[in-house]
């Protein structure tokens, strides 16, 4: 008790543990028994109303058959519209064996039959009958509960209200004085809760069913209108009526108690999974996977669903928007065979009609698959579909049901969403985002007249997670999630991410060929400098071998100078005139 | 449906029993006792003898209530001739009881009894 949760504004118990102040019997039927905190007020009556046909009857006789058979509590049932053999055929379809628990003295049957038009009153009389019969039958089987369908037959036989009020005041003090669970059912009145004011007499707990259809679906509900001594659920609950009975939602506690592990999923995309701190989903959590229309939510759902088969684990597929074979075929243009698995039993792929039941028929099938299959991994795709059906508040709670129960399981929920392409991309129609653990936004960019798909983690709660926008391609061999371009600030994807880095890579090459050609000019440019300094250098030599030879000349022709110099001064010295002009002939001939 | 019953009673006269009763009480109580001696006043005056009355007490015989469908105490049920009629109360309005067994047709002292209060409401709270 100490671990009782808020949830929904009310205190709402654990099944199985009724209050010390009052005792409770457990109905069985699943989900009263939550909000209503254990059951019905044991030893107490409790007073079903409701108009035609919403399910009084079956509710209980449910409480009957359930006590009988499930918590040793025989019962008796008094009939006062239906044939025992009516009884028995209706229960059949619950897969109850109403002759089998007669038999064993678990059940007894009385069908009071109250014909007005046979009965002529003529003075003081009581209903003494009715309770003789009531004490043999609770005689016959010790019976710890009884439902009386319905004490309002007695008012259409009897024309004496005095008398018959009386007796009826009698009747509640008599079964509360055997300490007798009673059910009664009473019709919906006018404005009243049953026509006849039976609530008057019973007023420990009082359950009004209703049945109201919108939008062409059906959907029951059921809600505890008074319960003496005790906090119960005080809204409506939607419930319905199958062939395993009543089933009052939540099916689930409300409570949140969740155990949570730390055990990853792969998402069967490598690059995905490296988004997700790079190891994929918490088991057991919930994945929200929307985008717009074509952006390859399913698609990434069923590679999820392939690469869960492949490890071997159980997957299951919920389809409201393609048929099976449809999904499978599509999913075949990735490269991913579903068939296979299938066929193998790994995988149940189921598909309906989002309009072919009310919201809590789905949630119901669903419930009863996932009980059946126990997978560890459930799809549902897509949850838009679902509003189609139903008002989006049935829907949102739907979905908190559903998605409470598969955690509860352990089992990793993906849902998929479709968003209409507009401003508010990240937003669901049914707000259940808020609650989804993981969410991933497809979306498509048109740039350059083509549509490419990208994906991003919005959140994923309790890990590191990219914080990248990837675009995502889907090929025959199934999804890649490529690396963004991220150039001059933009993200570019498709055929300009291919242009973009086309483009580089022809900027490199012409780079590199600007490289090579100014190394080829520079080395000309040294061949060129090598060549005319080779050009000086012979230019030197001939200079220099010419001015050499000048020098030379010049040196012998001083040489001859000072040689006639020398001579004339022999001249004129007289003796040395002949030598004189020898010496000039001489140097004459050598400077020639 | 009068005119049958009445067809049925004047050709059942030669036979033996003309008309079957049986009445449910619930132990000795005024009730079941005025019941039983108003009925048994109404057969000698109307019937001519011409009956057969079976008293079932309810609480030594419980079990036989659900044959019958009897609900109120007292219920006088006439089996023959058919259709099965029932009649609650404690027979005190005799014209009532009459009318219920279809012996209105023999009709001779209906000012009698007719005073007692036969819609005992208030008692009974």
């Amino acid at each position: 008790m100490a671990k009782r949760t808020k949830a929904v504004g009310i205190e709402i118990p654990s099944k199985g543990e009724p209050p010390s102040s009052l005792p409770k019997a457990l109905t069985g039927i699943s989900g009263l028994d939550e909000i209503s905190g254990g059951g019905l007020p044991r030893g107490r009556a409790t007073i079903v109303c409701g108009g035609p046909g919403c399910g009084k009857t079956m509710l209980g006789m449910e409480f009957l058959m359930r006590g009988a058979q499930e918590f040793n509590e025989p019962g008796v049932l008094i009939a006062f519209e239906e044939t025992p053999q009516e009884m028995e055929r209706n229960v059949a379809s619950l897969g109850f064996d109403l002759k089998s628990l007669v038999d064993r003295k678990k059940l007894f049957l009385d069908y009071v039959y109250v014909e007005p038009s046979e009965i002529q009153e003529t003075g003081d009389y009581d209903l003494e009958g009715l309770f003789i019969r009531l004490q043999h039958a609770v005689d016959t089987v010790g019976a710890k509960r009884i439902f009386l369908d319905t004490l309002e037959a007695l008012f259409s036989g009897f024309s004496n209200e005095g008398v018959l009020r009386a007796e009826l005041r009698r009747l509640f003090r008599w079964l509360k004085e055997r300490n007798l669970t009673t059910v009664i059912t009473a019709e919906k009145g006018e404005k009243t809760l049953t026509r006849h004011g039976l609530e008057e007499y019973v007023s420990d707990c009082v359950i009004l069913l209703d049945h109201r259809v919108r939008e062409q679906i059906s959907t029951r509900r059921l809600r505890i209108v008074k319960y003496r001594g005790t906090s119960h659920g005080a809204d409506e609950y939607p419930f319905l009526i199958d062939d395993r009975g009543i089933s009052v939602l939540p099916v689930t506690s409300l409570e949140m108690q969740h155990q949570v592990t730390n055990e990853r999923v792969p998402t069967g995309i490598a690059d995905l999974d490296e988004m997700l701190g790079g190891k994929g989903f918490y088991k057991g959590s919930s994945v929200l996977i929307s985008g717009t229309a074509g952006s390859g939510k399913t698609t990434m759902a069923a590679t999820f669903v392939d690469a869960a088969c492949r490890r071997g684990e159980n997957c299951l597929f919920i389809g409201f928007e393609e048929s099976v074979s449809q999904v499978s075929r599509n999913m075949r243009s990735v490269g991913l065979d579903l068939n296979q698995w299938v066929e193998k039993g790994l995988l149940v792929h189921e598909a309906w009609r989002p309009s072919q039941y009310g919201i809590e028929m789905h949630l119901l099938r669903i419930h009863k698959i996932v009980e059946a299959v126990k997978p560890q991994h459930v799809i549902i795709d897509p949850i838009t579909n679902l509003i189609t059906g139903s008002a989006p508040k049935e829907v949102y709670s739907m979905l908190i049901r559903l998605m409470d129960y598969l955690k509860g399981r352990q089992i990793t929920s993906i849902f998929t969403n479709l968003t209409v392409k507009s401003e508010e991309l990240e937003q669901t129609d049914i707000g259940i985002s808020s609650l989804t653990d993981t969410w991933i936004l497809c979306r498509d960019m048109e740039l350059n007249g083509e549509r490419n798909r990208c994906v991003y983690i919005l959140k994923s709660r309790g890990m590191a997670h990219s914080n990248q926008v990837r675009e995502f391609v889907m090929s025959h061999e199934g999804i890649r999630l490529v690396p963004p371009y991220i150039g001059s600030g933009r993200v570019l994807t498709g055929s300009s991410r291919a242009a973009q880095e086309a483009k580089e890579r022809a900027d490199a090459l012409v780079r590199s060929q600007e490289i090579d050609q100014m190394q080829e000019a520079l080395e000309r440019k040294r061949n060129t400098l090598e060549a005319q300094i080779k050009v000086m250098k012979m230019d030197f030599a001939a200079e220099e071998l010419e001015l050499e030879r000048i020098i030379r000349q010049q040196q012998s022709r001083e040489k001859q100078l000072q040689v006639e110099r020398d001579a004339m001064n022999r001249i004129r010295m007289g003796e040395s005139d002949q030598t004189t002009d020898s010496a000039i002939a001489k140097s004459a001939g050598d400077g020639m | 449906m009068r005119n049958k019953t009445k067809a049925s009673g004047k050709s059942s006269v030669n036979h033996e029993p003309v008309l079957q009763l049986r009445l449910y009480v619930a132990g000795q109580t005024p009730r079941s006792l005025a019941a039983l001696s108003n009925l048994k006043r109404i057969c000698a005056e109307h019937v001519d003898g011409k009956y057969q009355l079976e008293v079932i007490d309810l609480i030594k015989n419980p079990q036989l209530a659900q044959g019958d469908q009897i609900l109120a105490i007292p219920t006088l049920v006439r089996n023959l001739p058919v259709p099965i009629r029932k009649i609650i109360g404690d027979l005190s309005n005799i014209d009532r009881v009459l009318v219920g067994l279809d012996l209105r047709g023999t009709d001779r002292a209906s000012e009698q009894k007719s005073a007692p209060p036969a819609r005992a409401i208030g008692a009974k709270l």
